[in-house]
């Protein structure tokens, strides 16, 4: 399978990446040959058997529902390039 | 052409868990802007999520209520969307392997017809954050105090063919998940929310026409105004030669007008994919066999038990056993007076009625059921007349206290002594002598209703107090004797 100029365009839009024009053939060629090998992998015969939600042989551990973290907010928001009011602040964002 | 309506419902219900479910940071509402979102929460590298066995036991509960199949293996997936109030770029839900696989409930219409809605599934998931949009010097606020909530998604099939059918879907929906105790069912917070998506079809049709979804609806009324705004405008376009397109619209009561939200950009392409820092989740048998042990009664059988129990209308029944703490309340107040029928009245009428107007909860109330029993009681042994009651409840809505207090402190108290009625009767007789006259010559079978006029001069003059039976009584015998 081999994507274009288009599928590239698309899924660094998906995944918010900012490529450059330069970088597309390099991405086209390198995700293809990753789809070419799971073109192979879907040549095999899996009926019959279960698709594999995680590779360990191992289930999932629960945790008591009791509260173990305290306010750590002022620390938490040293990271963050603006806050007010104890919200983060980014560029404005409305549906 | 006759159209018919098709809708199915996503109702997210909030879990009432302490804590988050994937984090032990609290729930609570109401707290100070990211004051309870921690590391987890705030998708700081190298953390990663436990998931929370309240999350999980409330699930299987609601699973079981509807009479669901339990996923006994459940898989979380990651759903991937970029939002600021999504700090890791995906939802953790469940899409391939939910935890509440296909069930029904039963719906009661207002004609006491019922109905079968099938549920599709139910799953897990986290809630998002909060984004604050104004007065940020041109930037959004983030509050991420929301974000990793538990949540359970209900989704219906496409059962429902009207407005009144959704709303009472949802209704039901939240009947039972405030009897289970897994959800406040506070709409107006947001703790139960609801989508609506909404087609129309030739009547006859077996195909479905493209569908809306209807976001943004915080009650049960709006969801019936927001449908049936929403089939009209579908009418008229399809009527007018246009096709109705997929999309996302939003419901405004204020203009009672539903509009389209900007479409997300590719919104559909999530990309799911088994979340990798989650294992699947393995109940067995005994894990559910326990639970199933230890669910509440769940409305319909409470509904059925006060029709058979307090000999209640179906109607009142299924009103009262619609909200456990209303029905929790109802049977305190009945068991204390021994009169289911005056007691739904009360909590049906004059408590339901000050708790719409004041938008108080039955939790809230300002009359508890002790008071309310205390009030019925003196009605019951003819203390009060209705009338006064009345005006003793709003004394204790008021001002609290108990009807005893109220009633000494206001002299309020019934009047039965036969003298001190008969002394009134009298009176009402000699002040107008003209409608006596009329009662006199009256024909007989008119007197009956001439009395009523007697009756409401005595009442004036007790100010209400005058035992009505025993007024009519003396009335009677007194202007009969004049004939």
């Amino acid at each position: 399978m081999s994507l274009d100029k288009s599928d590239i365009e698309r899924i660094a839009h998906l995944a918010r990446l900012d490529i450059s024009e330069q970088e597309v053939p390099e991405y086209a060629k390198s995700i293809s040959s990753i789809l070419n090998l799971i073109d192979q992998m879907q040549a095999t015969d899996t009926a019959g058997v279960l698709p594999l939600a995680h590779p360990l042989d191992a289930v999932q551990r629960l945790r008591k529902d009791e509260v173990s973290e305290s306010n750590q907010r002022e620390c938490l928001q040293q990271n963050a390039p603006a806050i007010e009011d104890g919200l983060f602040l980014v560029p404005r964002v409305i549906e | 052409m006759e159209w018919e309506t098709v809708i199915g419902l996503e109702i997210h219900a909030q879990l009432s868990t302490k804590t988050k479910i994937f984090s032990g940071a609290s729930t609570a509402f109401g707290a100070e802007p990211n004051t309870q979102a921690c590391a987890v929460d705030l998708a700081l590298p190298g953390t990663l999520p436990v998931f929370n066995e309240n999350a999980l036991r409330m699930a299987v509960m609601f699973g079981l209520a509807v009479n669901a199949q339990i996923g006994k293996r459940s898989v979380f997936d990651r759903k991937n969307y970029f939002y600021p109030d999504l700090p890791k770029g995906y939802q953790t839900t469940q899409l391939a392997e939910p935890i509440v696989g296909a069930g029904y409930i039963d719906i009661t219409l207002d004609e006491g017809d019922t109905r079968r809605v099938r549920i599709h599934h139910a799953h897990l998931e986290e809630d998002a954050g909060k984004s604050l949009h104004e007065d940020f010097h041109g930037m959004s606020g983030i509050d991420l105090n929301r974000a990793g909530t538990p949540l359970v998604e209900i989704v219906s099939e496409p059962d429902m063919r009207s407005a009144k059918e959704a709303s009472a879907y949802a209704r039901k929906i939240h009947a039972i998940i405030t009897t289970l105790g897994i959800c406040d069912g506070n709409m107006a917070e947001g703790s139960m929310r609801c989508d609506c998506n909404v087609s129309i079809r030739p009547k006859g049709s077996t195909t479905l026409g493209t569908r809306t979804e209807l976001k943004n609806i915080n009650s049960f009324r709006f969801i019936e105004r927001a449908i049936e705004t929403e089939v009209a405008r579908q009418i008229d376009l399809i009527e007018d030669g246009g096709r109705v397109i997929q999309e996302t619209r939003l419901y405004d009561p204020d203009k009672n007008e539903t509009r389209s939200m900007r479409s997300k950009e590719e919104a559909n392409d999530y990309r799911y994919f088994p979340c990798p820092d989650l294992l699947p989740v393995i109940i067995d048998d005994s894990y559910i066999e326990a639970i199933q042990q230890s669910l509440p009664e769940l409305p319909d059988a409470r509904k059925q038990r006060f029709i058979d129990e307090y000999q209640l209308s179906e109607y009142d029944a299924g009103v009262l056993s619609a909200y456990r703490p209303q029905a929790d309340y109802f049977e305190s107040v009945a068991k204390r007076t021994q009169d289911a029928k005056l007691s739904a009245n009360w909590i049906t009428g004059e408590l339901a009625k000050h708790l719409n107007q004041h938008d108080i909860d039955i939790t809230a109330s300002p009359v508890s059921a002790e008071q309310l029993s205390g009030l019925l009681l003196r009605i019951l042994d003819e203390t009060l007349t209705g009338k006064i009651a009345k005006t003793v409840f709003e004394v204790m809505w008021k001002d609290g206290g108990s009807a005893d207090e109220i009633i000494e402190a206001q002299g309020l108290k019934q009047v039965t002594d036969t003298a001190a009625i008969e002394a009134i009767v009298d009176q009402v007789i000699a002040n107008c002598t003209a409608q006596v006259e009329q009662y006199i010559t009256a024909e007989p079978d008119k007197r009956g209703k001439m009395l009523g006029f007697f009756m409401g001069q005595v009442m004036k003059l007790s100010q209400g107090k005058a035992n009505p039976g025993q007024v009519q009584g003396l009335m009677k015998q007194k202007l009969d004797a004049l004939i």
